[in-house]
């Protein structure tokens, strides 16, 4: 049975290599999913005491559950379905532990870990999901003492688990009570944290749900949990890193750091700001006149439902033979690689899709970088302006190139809260409105040309 | 805790490591999707769990089972939807 255990374990492995590139990615996940089955099929024939009833209702239910989401969910949506998952992976991973709790009547050390993990990464998760949907607020909520009562929570369980074996209290109530300090660690830890940072709590709670399985898999013996939990788990703290990376912060920062509970007044340093408003016509006439042209899209952009239109101007540039790539930054969506998500969905072709450092030196020679609904991310000031909340943040450096056309609704700062005075550069032009409806407009005037 | 899984456990996170590396920030979020699914694994202790005597044990598994299911089947699909879209022209 351990056999088949490392052959699945194989399949993962291998499944997950072949995501290094668009064109395997495919077949790795189809592998992946063999993989899923060999260790399901494997376990349904290692045990001559399963009641295939029950199996087969929570298959069924789970099933089309699962089946419903994958089919239903729009790409701007992924974020949550994602937090979704790996809230019920959590669960899934302490639901296992309590039940080896209930059967065993004894509060290991491991199964308060793995109850722990799971419930934690399960009311989180539901927290973030409760964000990213606008059912709770997205902004920071913070309260005086909240970190000493989180830092409560955690001491409280460390000390039952203790006291659990030198047996002072039943092993009943502690197991009830970790499962709800657990739970409201989960919240508390989540809930401080505003919209903007919401990448990198999922990428976390992703790891998390990894490391609940691993550690469900240390409680029952079981190596498949144990190797697929860690894959998962420094899956997670790779894009933790990553995006924490992306925001010039730490990842204390983010969780500690409450950053967003109000709009930081400091921004607004009275500086005047010279905006040069343009019509899309002008626009047009730039980008007839320009060779190469790179679109840096940020989320307003797929909030707008504009990543379609925004491709069809891109190939009637392209029809004209001119350059057309596109900037994507790694905070560009509300989860790693979101952007590139939805401009795929938008038929946008991969190799034109540049990350961060491949994008850079481009805008030396780029004549027009054109600005849909990204702020914070090509904020000259994170370079250079050391009293800037965002300094230090990696940034495009649209900036660069010859011509910079913005578009944004208004002059609304941006999710930090922070003016950007890109908008006032010499080679700034701003084109104020709707992004669809502007580059509907746009489409026009370019095909006109 | 056994030292074997204990072994075990650093070497896959070493290998988990190195692959998860490699992956583009392009299929960031379908490597996500995707290790949703993978950490469904939990359905092999969830169909152990379901069989066990007892009958907290028993519907606590059937729990876990539900909540694995809709991690490997939804994840799984949805990945495969979202890497369905990933062309070159």
């Amino acid at each position: 049975m351990n056999l088949f255990y490392l052959l699945s374990a194989i399949c993962f492995i291998l499944g997950l290599k072949r995501l290094s590139h668009p064109k395997t990615a495919r077949s790795g996940n189809f592998l992946a999913a063999i993989g899923m089955l060999i260790a399901i099929a494997a376990t349904l024939a290692s045990s001559n005491v399963l009641d295939f009833k029950l199996i087969a209702l929570g298959v069924g239910i789970g099933s089309v559950i699962g089946l419903l989401f994958a089919t239903r969910v729009q790409m701007t949506e992924m974020p949550q379905m994602v937090a979704i998952f790996n809230g019920l992976g959590g669960a899934a991973s302490a639901f296992v532990a309590s039940s080896e709790f209930f059967k065993i009547n004894d509060l290991s050390f491991i199964i308060c870990v793995s109850v722990f993990i799971g419930t934690l990464t399960f009311s989180g998760s539901f927290i973030a999901f409760g964000k990213l949907q606008g059912l709770i607020s997205g902004k920071a909520i913070t309260f005086k003492g909240q970190q000493i009562l989180n830092i409560l929570f955690f001491s409280t369980i460390i000390i039952l688990v203790s006291i659990n074996n030198f047996d002072f209290i039943q092993a009943n109530n502690s197991f009830y009570f970790v499962v709800l300090l657990a739970f409201l660690l989960g919240v508390g830890l989540t809930i401080p944290i505003g919209g903007a940072d919401m990448p990198v709590v999922i990428s976390l709670l992703n790891s998390y749900s990894g490391i609940a399985a691993a550690a469900t898999g240390f409680l029952i013996d079981n190596q498949a949990l144990i190797i697929s939990g860690s894959l998962v788990g420094a899956s997670g703290l790779i894009l933790t890193n990553i995006m924490c990376k992306g925001m010039n912060r730490s990842l204390a920062n983010v969780i500690f750091g409450a950053v967003g509970a109000e709009t930081s007044s400091g921004s607004s340093d009275g500086k005047e700001m010279n905006i040069k408003s343009y019509s899309t016509t002008e626009a047009a006439m730039i980008l007839d006149a320009a060779e190469k042209i790179i679109i840096v899209p940020g989320y307003g952009l797929a909030v707008a439902q504009a990543q379609h239109v925004a491709r069809e101007v891109a190939e009637s540039l392209e029809s004209m033979g001119k350059t057309v790539l596109y900037a994507i930054h790694p905070v560009a969506g509300r989860m790693p690689g979101h952007m590139n998500v939805l401009l795929a969905e938008a038929n946008v072709s991969y190799d034109v899709l540049k990350d961060l450092d491949e994008i850079n030196p481009e805008f030396e020679d780029c004549d027009v970088a054109l600005i849909l609904g990204a702020n914070d991310v090509v904020n000259p000031a994170a370079r250079h302006d050391q009293s800037s909340p965002i300094y230090g943040m990696p940034i495009l450096n649209v900036d660069k190139s010859r011509t910079v056309i913005i578009n944004k609704r208004s002059m609304n700062p941006g999710f930090a809260g922070v003016q950007n005075e890109l908008f006032g550069y010499d080679n700034s032009i701003m084109v104020f409105g709707d992004a669809k409806e502007m580059l509907n407009d746009l489409l026009k005037e370019v095909k006109e040309l | 805790m056994d030292v074997n899984l204990i072994t075990i456990f650093i070497l896959a996170i070493f290998v988990g490591n190195e692959i998860i590396n490699k992956v583009p920030p392009t299929l960031h979020t379908p490597l996500m999707s995707g290790s949703n699914a993978i950490s469904g694994i939990a359905i092999v202790g969830a169909l152990l769990a379901i069989s066990t005597n007892g009958e907290i044990s028993t519907y606590l598994g059937l729990a876990a089972l539900v909540c694995a299911t809709i991690n490997v089947v939804g994840g799984f699909l949805v990945t495969d939807r979202m890497l369905k879209m990933f062309k070159k022209k």
